[in-house]
């Protein structure tokens, strides 16, 4: 998603003659052509992420439309006064663009994994929280951040689902996109663990079990309608994210369904429950170990449909 | 500057603290201390530093300024009421329901370009500022008014780093130098002496002026950037508390709302200096 996110920068920086990019330090050799070809919308700030936050602000009060680039909890947790304080109670026009959103920084370590920033990102007011699921989705959420005005946070995952574009569709943060049709289950995901979520849907439709698998590739605005028809069409909804449970996803979609009075036959929040992601592992084999794999999501369809099936008959 | 200049600006700093002692006196929260201390830097800058205008506050030509320590905005409020930018009036809503006044400075005014609060917030947007100001080869400046006690912040000191390394000669960081910060001298909680040195070590141009002396911050100010290609930092020895003789050099006067016979007697002081 990271080469994808620049590929879009460094093909609509000469449009875009305010846009300019700074990192915190970080993005060794992938910024490299874009640095070569627009060396005055780029800025390496140093590893000081308050100072890049704050500095944003001040560059969007001028005019320029600006990215800061940093992975992790480095560019939002870090400087989240900064993030609040400076960029949204001034509706800068900040756009903050995490490289390594949940475990994909797997065995580096918990200091690296952005498993909170869901939820308190998308508590600031004026803030849009951009969390694409696939390729396609990274790129589109990119390009759309560059004609957008006002504070954005784009989580950008080093896994990414299978590309499931059809012709002639177009990204729309106000929509979630339903990449799978079902009435069985709905499997609600954001970010690049939508392809577990693909495949434990193939599995369990080898069992009869029809998934519909929803794309949340936006947090905030949340796309309360589709999901009040999945809660309304299918048995139930299961929210898929690396990330806790408290307050992301699942949070935001719970939230949203109680104020619209809709309720799902079920419901089950999957992510890290009150735990750090302290085993050493690659981004893959943490989700096994947090339970957060195809796998575990079969499980927890077969369970629930099992319970829901108790209580039917 | 002229006599005429100089007198007008001195009258300004003396409506200023006046203002400012009225509205704090309205309850809610106070930091006169910390608005005296700098009334008369904010005088000099309003008085004829700046170049902004009331009636085009938001002109791309005029110089920005930052309000870093965001808990002496009643002195800002002050100095752009006085400047026109908006009704004087207005400055007795300060604190109260339903105001634009807030007690940390808010952006939401005519003339403020920036809302702070948070310290060590202020350096680092007005570097973004300055920086932009670059890019497009403008010739407006950026001042920011820091405290001393915001200098504990490690985020002042990475905007200080980047200052330096992008010469931002077109950012000038005031210092309010009074010596005393929340609840005790900075002497006792992190001693920022050798202060001007450190600022001198990280590259910035450095002055050092009485921050009372009308004659001496204008003389400094007027002759910005103090080096090429350097940012310039003004470190202004000021007391807190300026201009009333109790509130002066105390910490107790850094949050003390004034009301009753303190406030009485404070406008007696103030008034005996117009």
């Amino acid at each position: 998603m990271r080469d994808a996110f620049i590929g879009v920068l460094t093909e609509l920086a000469p449009r875009h003659p305010e846009l300019i990019l700074l990192s915190g330090d970080l993005g060794f050799g992938v910024l490299n052509d874009f640095i070569a070809h627009f060396p005055r919308q780029f800025l390496n700030v140093g590893v000081a992420e308050q100072n890049m936050s704050g500095l944003a602000a001040g560059l969007a009060m001028e005019g320029h439309t600006v990215f800061t680039y940093s992975i992790g909890n480095f560019p939002t947790l870090r400087c989240l006064e900064q993030i609040r304080n400076d960029i949204c109670y001034h509706n800068a026009n900040v756009k903050i663009a995490c490289i390594g959103g949940g475990m994909s920084y797997g065995a580096v370590g918990f200091s690296h994994h952005a498993t909170e920033d869901l939820a308190i990102l998308r508590s600031l007011p004026g803030m849009l929280v951009l969390s694409p699921c696939d390729l396609w989705e990274a790129a589109e959420a990119a390009r759309y951040l560059l004609s957008h005005r006002g504070p954005a946070y784009l989580r950008l995952d080093k896994s990414s689902a299978p590309v499931t574009v059809q012709h002639g569709e177009t990204f729309r943060p106000e929509s979630i996109r339903t990449v799978r049709e079902g009435s069985d289950v709905t499997l609600a995901a954001t970010g690049g663990i939508l392809g577990e979520a693909l495949l434990a849907a193939d599995a369990l439709a080898e069992q009869g079990i029809h998934c519909r698998v929803l794309s949340v590739h936006t947090i905030k605005p949340l796309d309360t309608d589709t999901l009040a028809a999945a809660a309304a069409e299918t048995g139930g909804i299961i929210s898929i994210k690396e990330h806790a449970v408290d307050g992301g996803l699942g949070g935001a979609i719970a939230e949203s369904l109680m104020e619209a009075g809709v309720f799902p036959g079920f419901f089950v929040r999957m992510g890290l429950r009150n735990t750090f992601s302290s085993v050493v592992g690659s981004q893959k084999y943490l989700r096994t170990v947090y339970s957060l794999d195809a796998a575990s999501i079969v499980r927890t369809v077969s369970s629930k449909l099992w319970i829901a099936a108790e209580v039917l008959s | 500057m002229s006599s005429a200049l100089f007198s007008a600006a001195k009258s300004l700093a003396n409506r200023i603290r006046i203002h400012a002692l009225r509205m704090t006196s309205l309850g809610g929260g106070s930091h006169i201390g910390a608005i005296f201390s700098c009334a008369d830097i904010l005088a000099v800058l309003y008085g004829g530093i700046l170049n902004v205008n009331a009636a085009a506050p938001e002109s791309s030509g005029r110089d920005r300024f930052v309000l870093s320590k965001g808990h002496a905005g009643g002195g800002l409020y002050a100095a752009l009421a006085e400047r026109g930018f908006f009704p004087i009036e207005k400055l007795l809503t300060h604190y109260q329901d339903g105001s634009d006044l807030s007690g940390h400075v808010s952006h939401k005014l005519p003339g403020v370009d920036v809302s702070t609060g948070a310290l060590g917030h202020g350096l680092s947007i007005a570097a973004g500022i300055a920086y932009a100001g670059k890019l497009k080869s403008a010739s407006h400046r950026v001042f920011c008014l820091l405290s001393d006690g915001e200098c504990d912040e490690g985020s002042t000191w990475e905007a200080v780093l980047f200052a330096t390394h992008h010469g931002l000669s077109n950012l000038v960081a005031v210092v309010d130098y009074n010596q005393i910060q929340g609840i005790a001298r900075t002497s006792e909680v992190l001693d920022l002496e050798p202060f001007a040195d450190k600022w001198t070590a990280f590259g910035w141009a450095v002055k050092e002026v009485d921050g009372h002396d009308h004659e001496a911050l204008h003389r400094a100010l007027t002759t910005v950037p103090f080096v090429a290609g350097k940012p310039s930092c003004l470190i202004a020895h000021t007391i807190k508390g300026k201009g009333v003789s109790f509130m002066e050099n105390t910490v107790l006067w850094h949050y003390r709302i004034p009301r009753g016979a303190e406030f009485d007697a404070a406008l007696a002081e103030l008034e005996g200096q117009s």
